[in-house]
């Protein structure tokens, strides 16, 4: 932080009032957000609260309906990535936006390339490059296509097509997700230098722990709306989580403090262990225990762990090292055929990528997964379908006409419940449930968790993820906490606090005022 | 109606339009004889000739399904034609121990698709490309690319110009080749798998489908009908050709299926829209041959135009973004 001086500069970037209204969504509701240069500004929020619209405005992705953006102290209106780039407003995706085919040097210089009598001088194109990576301290092979090298370094190439472009923003959207510590450090170092140099750096992330390492200042989005814009130093880590996620601390304990989930009894069976999984990028070390009967909650941001642990369970993705047991029993050659084999289930995050088949009809959606384990041989008789798909949309109060409307066309909240219905048609033991209540109106919601609640009661195991801390609390009978993928601590019964468990995701100690109001 | 009745409409419709179409220029087009122990004309006609598009469509409506496309079905029919032939002549095989091994190696050529884009990950035109170079070049290898008559093998040249129910044998073939897949799609939960791996293979996967053994599967198949397809074709002109059998008919079975009101992009198919689709394309033909337009008959140059034409109304009558800005409400980006 050597540079603080600069950062009194009248404001290099100033938008104000910015609002975007999408079918059914107002996603930004006259925002403010401003950048100066020389220095590292965070925006922060969960998901979302507007960041990543407030980007694409900024980049010119998406047209803002109001408010005014300045950059320089002029008016500036971007229709589009390219004229924002021309603009001197770059952006660095976490999924790097190049072009992996191209080699390094063109995917620098593409669409500015250097010509001579009217073609392009390679030549020049390829020095430029260098000149681009040198201030980055990297030195590789700018003729090899970019997809032969790490996100890491993919990353610094498009820093460095920035740094070509002589950008004066710099936005950097979830740049650290995909990279291991020291190549975060790496960047670091880059952004610290680039700062020094007077660019103003935007940088989005969902670790905290970074955030606070290389920010000067922050800006906190929730629904939409901004919350505030703070200084790094002013602002400790609790009360940030208290204002992404909405709650204040001191309510905080008087709120949550009741869960209706009872203590999980004591001799019930271990139906799923799992010990030291490490898989590189997704989970460090991770070990969990589930009960019959009992609803584990795994808390923490995205970007945790959480959901890389109900993949890894599920067999989606291999673990590196590590051991997977159903009732007592390793798993091999892990995969989700025989994850379902060994009745486990999972309702996915992305419901639509990876759950809903949306043209096929409700009922086909329901017995899908039953008739997956019962093989292409023994299909299920239509009347038996029927009978299963009437007896779920009447049991989850799913809302649709009748049982052949394509499942594309329910809400939200439906579409969740009719991939629920097709898990629980095949009685799983273990229902891994990652983020079942996300983007669905508040009714679901709360159907959705009796559900859980019931199931559970019927002696089904249950591993609940969801961002919204207060409702893991009310949910689970055990909750394991995970911060930067790896398991940080694990609370039982009174334990279950929401506050208690903010503290952990924050890595403080509570402070003795909140240690008295939680003991009272 | 439900869904699978309401896909075929249009099909029907434009079927319906060209049989009109026929009805009003040549009356004899419905004229039907009983001649030499079978039914003979211009519709009967039509059923022979589309069997081997129709054979193909079958396949390929389920490779559709999956989201694939397979471009090596008529590089297989050749194939078959020279594997049935070379066996038949030069090895002195009788026929119906060639017929078995040449289907098994069209079954087998169908499963190399299948291992590409299931296994390997391979794009399937791209997958298929491959086959559908290499079959032919198989084919004219086996027959040094002369044309090689089979002549002598009444078993054989029944199966392209035998008569069974008083029709010609292929309707039968074509017919039960229709039902048995039928049956196996809609009678086994193979459907259902189908449909799902082709419209999302991630949830499919995560919903316990074996993604991959019914990609296998769907390729698989689809070399079979293409064997059989080519079987007939080589008993119908007595011969194997390399180089002309089956030419472009990948893009004729493609064509069917995608007027039957299969989509592309993979998801639920309908088998009896493309067996219409078909017929469609095989009743073009027949007319455009029967056609008299003031005493003169259409030229052939005309007949690739002429088809090209009546697939684009066919798929645009399908098309929903158009019938939405025909009917002023407008398409939304």
């Amino acid at each position: 932080m050597t540079n603080r001086a600069t950062s009194t500069n009248s404001p290099l970037l100033e938008l104000r009032g910015i609002t975007k209204r999408f079918p059914g969504v107002l996603a930004l509701d006259g925002v403010d957000f401003t950048l100066r240069a020389g220095e590292v500004h965070a925006l922060l929020g969960e998901n979302g609260a507007g960041k990543s619209t407030l980007i694409k405005v900024l980049t010119g992705v998406y047209r803002r309906d109001t408010g005014s953006m300045q950059l320089g102290g002029l008016e500036i209106d971007p229709q589009n990535p390219a004229q924002a780039e021309q603009l001197g407003i770059s952006t660095v995706y976490q999924e790097v936006n190049l072009i992996r085919e191209l080699s390094v040097a063109e995917n620098i210089s593409i669409g500015r390339q250097p010509r001579r009598y009217g073609l392009i001088d390679w030549q020049a194109c390829r020095l430029r490059a260098q000149e681009a990576l040198a201030p980055l301290e990297l030195s590789i092979d700018v003729t090899q296509p970019l997809r032969t090298y790490s996100i890491a370094v993919q990353q610094m190439v498009a820093i460095a097509r920035a740094l070509d472009q002589q950008a004066k923003v710099l936005v950097l959207d979830e740049p650290t997700s995909s990279l291991d510590t020291a190549e975060v450090e790496q960047l670091f170092r880059v952004m610290r230098q680039l700062r020094k140099d007077g660019m103003g750096i935007v940088f989005v992330s969902h670790f905290l722990d970074q955030v606070y390492a290389i920010s000067d200042r922050l800006t906190v989005l929730r629904g939409g709306n901004l919350v505030g814009e703070y200084g790094a130093e002013s602002l400790p880590r609790l009360e940030l989580i208290s204002k992404m996620i909405g709650k204040e601390v001191a309510q905080v304990a008087d709120m949550e403090n009741r869960h209706a989930a009872t203590q999980a009894a004591g001799p019930h069976p271990v139906v799923l262990q799992a010990q030291g999984l490490n898989r590189r990028g997704a989970v460090e070390d991770m070990d969990l225990k589930i009960h019959s009967g009992e609803v584990v909650g795994l808390a923490g941001l995205l970007g945790s762990g959480r959901t890389e642990t109900a993949r890894l369970l599920f067999g989606i993705d291999q673990p590196d090292s590590g051991t997977i047991e159903v009732d007592g029993k390793f798993v091999r050659k892990h995969g989700p055929r025989t994850a379902i084999r060994n009745r486990i289930a999972l309702a996915p995050e992305d419901r639509k990528e990876a759950g809903i088949i949306p043209n096929l009809s409700v009922r086909e959606n329901i017995v899908l997964a039953l008739q997956g384990r019962r093989g292409w041989l023994r299909r299920i008789k239509r009347a038996e379908q029927q009978l299963l798909a009437d007896r779920f949309i009447r049991a989850l109060n799913i809302a649709t006409p009748n049982s052949e409307k394509p499942a594309g066309q329910l809400s939200g909240g439906n579409q969740q419940k009719v991939i629920l219905a097709r898990w629980l048609a095949m009685q799983p033991k273990i229902l891994i449930l990652d983020e079942p209540t996300r983007g669905i109106d508040v009714g679901a919601k709360a159907e959705i968790e009796n559900l859980v609640t019931e199931l559970c009661a019927d002696g089904m195991a249950l591993l609940f993820i969801s961002s919204e801390l207060a409702e893991v609390c009310r949910d689970s009978h055990r909750i394991v906490v995970l911060r930067d993928r790896r398991k940080i601590a694990e609370l039982t019964g009174e334990e279950i606090q929401l506050e208690r468990i903010m503290h952990i995701i924050a890595d403080e100690q509570p402070t003795e005022e909140a240690e008295d109001r939680t003991d009272a | 109606m439900p869904e699978s009745l309401r896909k075929l409409t249009w099909p029907l419709a434009a079927l319906a339009v060209l049989l009109l179409f026929n009805a009003l220029l040549n009356p004899e087009f419905f004229s039907l004889h009983f001649a030499e122990g079978r039914l003979t004309g211009s519709l009967v006609d039509v059923l022979d000739r589309a069997t081997p598009v129709l054979l193909l469509s079958l396949g390929m409506t389920l490779v559709i399904a999956t989201a694939g496309v397979d471009l090596s079905v008529g590089a297989v029919m050749a194939m078959a034609g020279s594997i049935s032939a070379v066996l038949l002549t030069d090895v002195g095989m009788p026929v119906l121990p060639t017929l078995l091994i040449t289907l098994l190696a069209s079954l087998a050529a169908g499963a190399w698709n299948g291992l590409l884009v299931s296994m390997l990950g391979i794009q399937p035109i791209v997958a298929t490309l491959i086959l559908m170079v290499a079959g032919r070049g198989i084919a004219q290898l086996l027959t040094d690319g002369q044309i090689i008559p089979i002549e002598g093998h009444p078993g054989f040249a029944y199966l392209g110009g035998g008569t069974l129910f008083f029709l010609p044998v292929t309707i039968t073939i074509a017919l039960a080749a229709a039902l048995f897949t039928a049956i196996a799609v809609r009678y086994t939960a193979l459907g259902l798998f189908i449909e799902s791996a082709g419209e999302n293979p991630t949830a499919s996967r995560y919903a316990g489908l074996n993604v991959r053994a019914v990609r296998l599967l769907v390729y698989t198949l689809s070399g079979l009908f293409a064997g059989v397809a080519g079987l007939i074709y080589a008993s119908d002109i007595t011969a194997a050709d390399a180089n002309n059998a089956g030419l472009y008919l990948e893009l004729d079975a493609i064509l069917a299926v995608v007027i039957g009101g299969t989509a592309l992009s993979g998801g639920r198919f309908f088998l009896a829209g493309s067996i219409i689709g078909a017929l469609i394309i095989q009743t073009l033909g027949t007319t455009i041959l029967m056609t008299q337009i003031g005493g003169q008959s259409i030229p052939a140059e005309w007949n690739l135009i002429v088809k090209a034409i009546v697939v684009l109304v066919v798929c645009l009558l399908q098309s929903a973004a158009l019938r939405q800005i025909l009917t002023g409400k407008g398409v939304r980006g």
